[in-house]
């Protein structure tokens, strides 16, 4: 590299980090931190501010409950945010999925195999749950291979047609659900080795003898494990850098010989399965469901992916934490304004990073 | 003059409501280095994009080792064995080093005899081999889009300006790195503006002006010719760098 | 003088012309043509949503700035109306701070989502726009001490706007067309007897003022709107939709263009959802701020045309003669199909929308540029022939 290069180039790394002008000090430290890790930054801030309002046992139940609606919304929001990362495809019928994977999950607990669902042993409850979220991701993603096929390929590359065509489908994909499982609420009694809580004992300081819900642990555990999933499939297999690469530069895959389309019908496929397994847990968890459950879902969605920066999985997992921790601890500090903290901290993050946390693509 | 691996006849192509293309005629002949040059928006890189069907033809046919490929989707043409480097090098940046090559592996693994021809031919490659593509120099950047075009045997290479922008210095490597594509029998059709890289390699050449090729013959003929080159590419070739 | 009225911009189009003309006879002479409230209430809603659905058109089919904040304008409009006059009676003091104070909120709020598309890119825009009316339509339902939450609130209008109110001792009679159209085609011999019969009493009110208030405005902001997109700020906004990199490289401060659009469309639907709470008397989350409505809004834009004002007209009369009247279509369809089964289920009356939904995305595919941009395209393919 040439010397001019070299200033050049020290030049443009010191616009694009200010802070590194602070020096060395621990308040350059901080601002390092907080530019280079914006999401853990803002996970540290969201965390520590409550506990100065809220008792620490109360905080340690919200924050568990908060995990756990951030691990569904995780769920619910990495398809779409690959889908648009991939193809920059908008899909704004993903709440309609989620909906739909809620019925099915729903059809099978408490139509099909009901019986399992009653018992009592955690065993016998599982015959029931795992074919339940299964039929769920099975259904969502049956139906998200005929959505692309039918609705979404013929408008690529068109994102004020891809907006109507989804609103469009939303609106039949709903009317249909309630074609199927009718107009009316449905109520979804969690299985009974879900219920309950775990009591943590007295001997741990601070958080000693609050009861946490066994399911939200559930929750929080399964969404772990997608997101080590997803991580993994993405950070260390060949289809993750051709996922990669197509966020980049879709011309470039096809170049190397490999037929984008498809891939892009296998995420938006797996996308679409994985909104449905997020719509089943939240019908266990709030135990009544409506065809429209998957609106008011989106909002929270769409919220994740734009803080996570469109077409981020791991951005979209700490959008999800994010969001599911203010509305919690804001819920239980004012619940009427949960819905604004939330739309709040999306406009926040847009005016601070307008790119979201993590971002992967320039849209 | 061999058989030629690649024909264009009569093609022509839009980009938009643009006619780029009109009727380009052009042979490239197999084992043979072919330069094609012209002015700047000439439609150099626009025939290029138009083999590896990136642009859609509107009119005549494109036709490898004698079968047709006009028409076909990129992913298809791109397994029959051609490869291609367009201008902008079309790095995944976000990728490792060694990423970029697993991905241009097609068939799923690297042939390691090949991986370290490759790393003899450009040293920086082995060097940077897990570090992100983005933080690599421009010329690095370059070997590695070259490398990546030639981790499998290809029968035909697509370049696209490899010089452009680069230091005096890492054009002599490239230009070493092409001799010894060159003696591995690989065909090559290479878009040039630098006249000095072009006669050094080169041995059949094409010109492209308006959408159109307006000469053809062998490279020595037209080095040899200055008032042809003065008349096909508007100015001496001699003194551009 | 026509051209100048219509700035230009007249329909082009020998059907176009003649819907628009019978829209437009049947919304001016509305209440001495359709007898009963049903007919009466959608007369009134239409002429707010096509105010709502023009205002829209400016933005999405002007400018493709696709927002679904629409909605929260509207509800700004109707709660700052109904919110006015429960705190200061119903007298018309009352409506003018309500549509003042709405009117300035609204500005407030699309000026500072004008300013977040500064900051975001377009297709960012939709999607924040949209969480944004999601916290707003919260907001409404969880301050229920402001704004009655869920139940709403009940408009006061002056007693001048409501049905107590007779503005003429004499009265007046209208024409019914359902009973002479009905008439014509049951007793074609009995004309005289068909004729008497669909002459009906109208009993002009308050209420038939409103209307009227409520259709002059409407043709109004429409013809502003009209005149508006003729304009060379109008012609801006369209370069703005075909590239906006070239409309900035001509010169034009592209970002002053779209949130001026933006701002503008806000406060003709802020407009709108005062009209509709005065018409309506009521007003509820559910009927001025609901993502269903949002939908709507887009349905109504794209199916009658975007980018040509008249489609809006068209859209709108379309949607609501359907949302009203194809329920009762399909209650005739469902007569005819056994109970039970899905099929049963498909043409069940509340079941229209999924049949809407289905028009709306065939139509986004085969006649994008929806009913008034493909009636321009077949009589411009007629010309030439003839």
């Amino acid at each position: 590299m040439s010397a001019l290069e070299k200033t050049l180039d020290n030049k443009s790394a010191r616009r694009e980090r200010p802070w590194k002008a602070l020096g060395k000090g621990p308040r350059a430290r901080f601002a390092a931190f907080r530019e280079e890790k914006p999401h853990l930054f803002l996970l540290a801030l969201m965390m520590l501010v409550p506990l100065f309002m809220i008792n620490p046992t109360t905080w340690a139940v919200l924050t568990i409950s908060g995990l756990a609606m951030g691990a569904m919304v995780f769920l619910m929001a990495s398809g779409m945010t690959l889908t648009f990362g991939l193809m920059n495809v908008l899909n704004l019928a993903h709440g309609a999925f989620i909906s739909l994977g809620a019925f099915a999950g729903a059809t099978v607990l408490t139509v099909w195999l009901n019986g399992y669902s009653g018992d009592s042993s955690l065993l016998v409850n599982l015959v029931a749950i795992l074919p339940a979220l299964g039929f769920a991701l099975a259904v969502a993603g049956l139906v998200g291979l005929l959505f692309e096929r039918l609705v979404i390929k013929p408008v690529y590359g068109d994102h004020l047609k891809q907006i109507l065509v989804t609103v469009g489908g939303s609106i039949i994909l709903l009317e249909l659900i309630q074609v199927i499982w009718g107009p009316n609420e449905i109520p979804v009694p969690r299985p009974d080795a879900l219920r309950g809580a775990f009591i943590v004992s007295d001997a741990i300081p601070l958080i000693g003898g609050i009861a946490l819900e066994k399911y939200r642990l559930i929750a929080v555990l399964l969404g772990l494990a997608v997101y080590g999933l997803m991580t993994w499939v993405i950070d260390r297999t060949r289809v993750g850098v051709l996922i990669r690469a197509g966020v980049e530069d879709r011309e470039m895959v096809e170049v190397h010989g490999y037929r984008i389309r498809l891939l892009f019908l296998g995420v938006f496929v797996a996308g679409s399965a994985l909104a449905g397994l997020g719509g089943a847990m939240w019908a266990m968890y709030r135990e009544i469901i409506t065809a429209h459950m998957g609106d008011e879902l989106m909002i929270s969605v769409i919220v994740v992916i734009i803080l996570g920066g469109l077409g981020s999985i791991k951005g979209c997992f700490y959008g999800a934490i994010l969001v599911g921790l203010i509305n919690l601890y804001v819920g239980f500090l004012e619940p009427r304004l949960a819905a604004v903290a939330t739309v709040g901290l999306m406009v926040g993050v847009l005016m601070w990073r307008p790119q979201g946390l993590i971002p992967v693509i320039k849209v | 003059m061999s058989d030629a691996i690649l024909t264009l006849s009569g093609v022509s192509a839009d980009i938009d409501q643009y006619h780029i293309l009109h009727g380009v005629d052009l042979e490239v002949p197999a084992g043979e280095l072919t330069v094609l040059l012209g002015r700047n928006g000439a439609g150099k890189s626009t025939t290029l994009r138009t083999i590896m069907g990136l642009t859609t033809v509107t009119a005549g046919e494109v036709r490898f080792r004698g079968e047709p490929i006009t028409g076909q989707p990129t992913p298809r043409i791109a397994r029959q064995g051609i490869a291609f480097v367009p201008e902008s090098m079309g790095i995944f940046s976000m990728l490792t080093v060694r990423e970029n090559m697993v991905l241009a592996a097609v068939s799923g693994r690297m042939d390691e005899q090949r991986l370290n021809w490759i790393f003899d031919l450009f040293p920086p490659i082995k060097k940077f081999w897990d570090r992100p593509a983005g933080n690599l120099s421009g010329g690095q950047k370059q070997m590695l889009a070259i490398a990546r075009a030639v981790i499998e045997p290809r029968e035909l290479l697509l370049v696209d300006e490899p010089t452009k922008g680069l230091a005096p210095a890492i054009i002599n490597d490239l230009a070493d790195a092409f001799e010894q594509l060159k003696s591995q029998n690989v065909s090559i059709l290479l878009v040039e503006q630098n006249f000095n890289f072009s006669r050094r390699l080169g041995q059949s050449v094409a010109v492209m002006s308006d959408g159109k090729i307006v000469h053809r013959g062998s490279m020595a003929d037209l080095a040899d010719n200055e008032e042809q080159q003065h008349e096909l590419l508007g100015l001496g070739l001699g003194e551009h760098q | 003088m026509l051209n100048a009225i219509f700035s230009g911009d007249t329909p082009r189009s020998r059907p176009l012309t003649a819907i628009l003309l019978v829209i437009l006879v049947c919304l001016a002479l509305g209440p001495f043509l359709f007898d009963g409230t049903r007919a009466f209430s959608t007369l009134g809603m239409i002429c707010v949503f096509i105010v709502v659905v023009a205002s829209y058109d400016l933005m999405l089919g002007y400018t493709h700035i696709v927002s679904f904040a629409h909605t929260m304008f509207f509800g700004i409009g109707a709660y700052g109306m109904a919110i006015a006059t429960d705190a200061m009676g119903n007298n018309f003091t009352a409506i003018l701070v309500g549509l003042a104070g709405a009117i300035a909120l609204s500005v407030v709020l699309s000026l500072l989502l004008g300013l977040l598309s500064l900051r975001v890119k377009a297709i960012f825009f939709a999607l924040v726009t949209l969480a944004v009316a999601f916290a707003f339509l919260s907001l409404a339902t969880q301050l229920y001490n402001i704004t009655g939450g869920e139940d709403g609130l009940r408009v006061r209008v002056p007693r001048e706007l409501g049905p107590a109110f007779r503005p003429f001792d004499g009265e007046l009679r209208g024409f019914s067309i359902v009973t002479f159209l009905s008439g014509l085609f049951t007793e074609p011999g009995n004309l005289g007897e068909v004729l008497r019969e669909s002459v009906f009493k109208v009993r002009f009110s308050g209420r038939e003022l409103m209307y009227y208030v409520a259709f002059v405005v409407s043709l109004l902001v429409f013809l502003f709107l009209l005149r508006m997109v003729n304009s060379p700020f109008g012609r801006v906004l369209q370069a703005i939709r075909e590239n906006e990199f070239r409309a900035q490289a001509l010169g034009y401060r592209t970002v002053f263009y779209r949130t001026a659009a933006v701002i503008v469309s806000a406060v003709l639907a802020t407009l709108a959802g005062v009209m509709f709470a005065l018409i309506n008397r009521y007003v509820n989350p559910e009927n001025t701020l609901d993502f269903q409505l949002m939908v709507f809004i887009l349905l109504m834009c794209v199916i009658g045309g975007m980018g040509t004002l008249y489609g809006s007209v068209v859209g709108v009369a379309l949607f609501l003669l359907a949302q009203n009247y194809l329920q009762d279509l399909l209650r005739l369809f469902a007569a005819q199909v056994p109970e039970g089964g899905v099929m049963a289920e498909l043409v069940a009356p509340d079941r229209w929308l999924l049949w809407f939904g289905v028009l709306f995305v065939l139509s986004v595919y085969f006649f994008p540029t929806g009913i008034v941009g493909q009636l321009r395209i077949w009589s411009q393919r007629r010309k030439p022939a003839a």
